[in-house]
């Protein structure tokens, strides 16, 4: 069965707390899921105090800061801090999103942070995406064509065709909906999740692909595709504001279209 | 499969994905399901304003009202609409569910064995009032 409670070894403690330094004035507390897997033990959640009159805006500005400033050994990914690589999705005041484009201020309270949920972690924030990106590839995200390009010319597309892409082609690939996804926890090893679904459907929806009949085939599955139950958690989490939900849907019209 | 998906098989993630191969099927399942559930909206509708109008009346007189061909045949769709959709939700919430294979397919062939049984039932006390 899918399981619904944590199991024993995942079981989150209390860690330790890191006090703000004496004389500051704006502490916010950032609660931070961490898990080391050389140590063996449970996964806790350590209290940061941080200054904020000494912090840049952003939740990823604070990890930053927490990390060169207080402890080192807090790990998480992160790269280009402008919300275009998608390295630092995390879950965040119990939303998927980039920590680089999440702003402290809009959290009330405690800012509470755990890594990409029901991922396997490899340390702290860090979530192991290799099966998500295997599913990404298994799509072949690339044009396919059997007719030659025009010789010395790019294959052309009508503005209406291309603006066909618009909404799909901006999806960095951060995996915040696919792990906000009910469906994607519990049968993610075969469901191929929302983000993949958007990937597929924006090759599908692209007028220059020539392969789109055996793209729906390698989609009709009643696990691939189907174990979307129009939840939507995918759309209202996603930090780039697109809407895989409505991808999936058109997919599922694709398929019903070319039952005749 | 389990054998060769589980945590400590070192197969590729991407041979793992690739799996089994698409099923190649599921359109009609799912399309089916949503359109069991359009025609219910007004069968159902039918049935609960017809049920409130037999409030009261005797034994011969609801027999006589579901022996009328109209209330038989719209009785007959409403069940096969009705167990149809109740079997298609169901499957759905066992494959959501139970990750066992065996214990998956199982719960599926009961899911479907209930519903043709209860349907069968349904129907033919339907029929055996209209023609008796």
């Amino acid at each position: 069965m899918a399981t619904f409670t944590l199991p024993r070894n995942s079981t989150i403690g209390e860690g330790r707390t890191f006090k703000a330094p004496p004389g500051a004035t704006r502490v916010k507390t950032f609660r931070i899921y961490r898990w080391d897997p050389d140590r063996g033990d449970n996964p806790r959640l350590d209290s940061y105090e941080v200054d904020l009159d000494s912090c840049g805006p952003m939740v990823l500005d604070a990890l930053i800061k927490i990390k060169n400033e207080i402890d080192s050994t807090l790990t998480f990914r992160r790269s280009c801090r402008e919300g275009i690589c998608g390295s630092c999705a995390m879950n965040i005041d119990g939303l998927n999103t980039l920590a680089c484009l999440k702003p402290i201020e809009d959290v009330k309270g405690d800012v509470r942070i755990y890594p990409l949920p029901h991922m396997p972690v490899i340390k702290d924030l860090v979530p192991d995406l290799r099966q998500a990106y295997a599913q990404y590839r298994s799509i072949e995200p690339w044009l396919k064509a059997d007719t030659p390009p025009p010789p010395d010319e790019e294959r052309r597309q009508s503005k209406e065709e291309r603006a066909r892409l618009d909404g799909l082609w901006e999806c960095i690939l951060c995996f915040c909906c696919s792990t906000s996804c009910p469906s994607y926890w519990w049968n993610g090893d075969r469901y191929l999740g929302p983000a993949v679904l958007m990937a597929a459907y924006r090759w599908i929806a692209d007028s220059r692909d020539e392969y789109t009949g055996e793209r729906l085939d390698a989609l009709e599955d009643p696990f691939r595709l189907y174990r979307c139950h129009t939840i939507m958690n995918c759309t209202r989490t996603c930090p780039k504001g697109l809407n895989p939900a409505q991808a999936i849907a058109k997919i599922k019209q694709l398929m019903v279209e070319r039952q005749g | 499969m389990s054998a060769s998906t589980g945590p400590r098989s070192l197969r590729t993630p991407l041979g793992r994905v690739r799996g089994l191969g698409s099923a190649k099927a599921g359109t009609r399942h799912w399309w089916l399901q949503r359109v069991t559930s359009l025609a219910l909206l007004p069968l159902m509708l039918w049935f609960v304003v017809a049920a409130l109008s037999l409030v009261g009346a005797d034994y011969a007189e609801v027999r006589a009202f579901v022996a009328a061909p109209l209330h038989a045949v719209l009785l007959l769709l409403l069940i096969g609409a009705l167990f149809h959709h109740m079997a298609a939700g169901l499957q759905v919430v066992a494959e959501d569910y139970i990750r066992h294979e065996a214990l998956r397919l199982g719960t599926i062939l009961l899911i479907k064995a209930a519903c043709v049984l209860l349907a069968a039932i349904a129907a033919f006390s339907v029929l055996r009032v209209a023609f008796t």
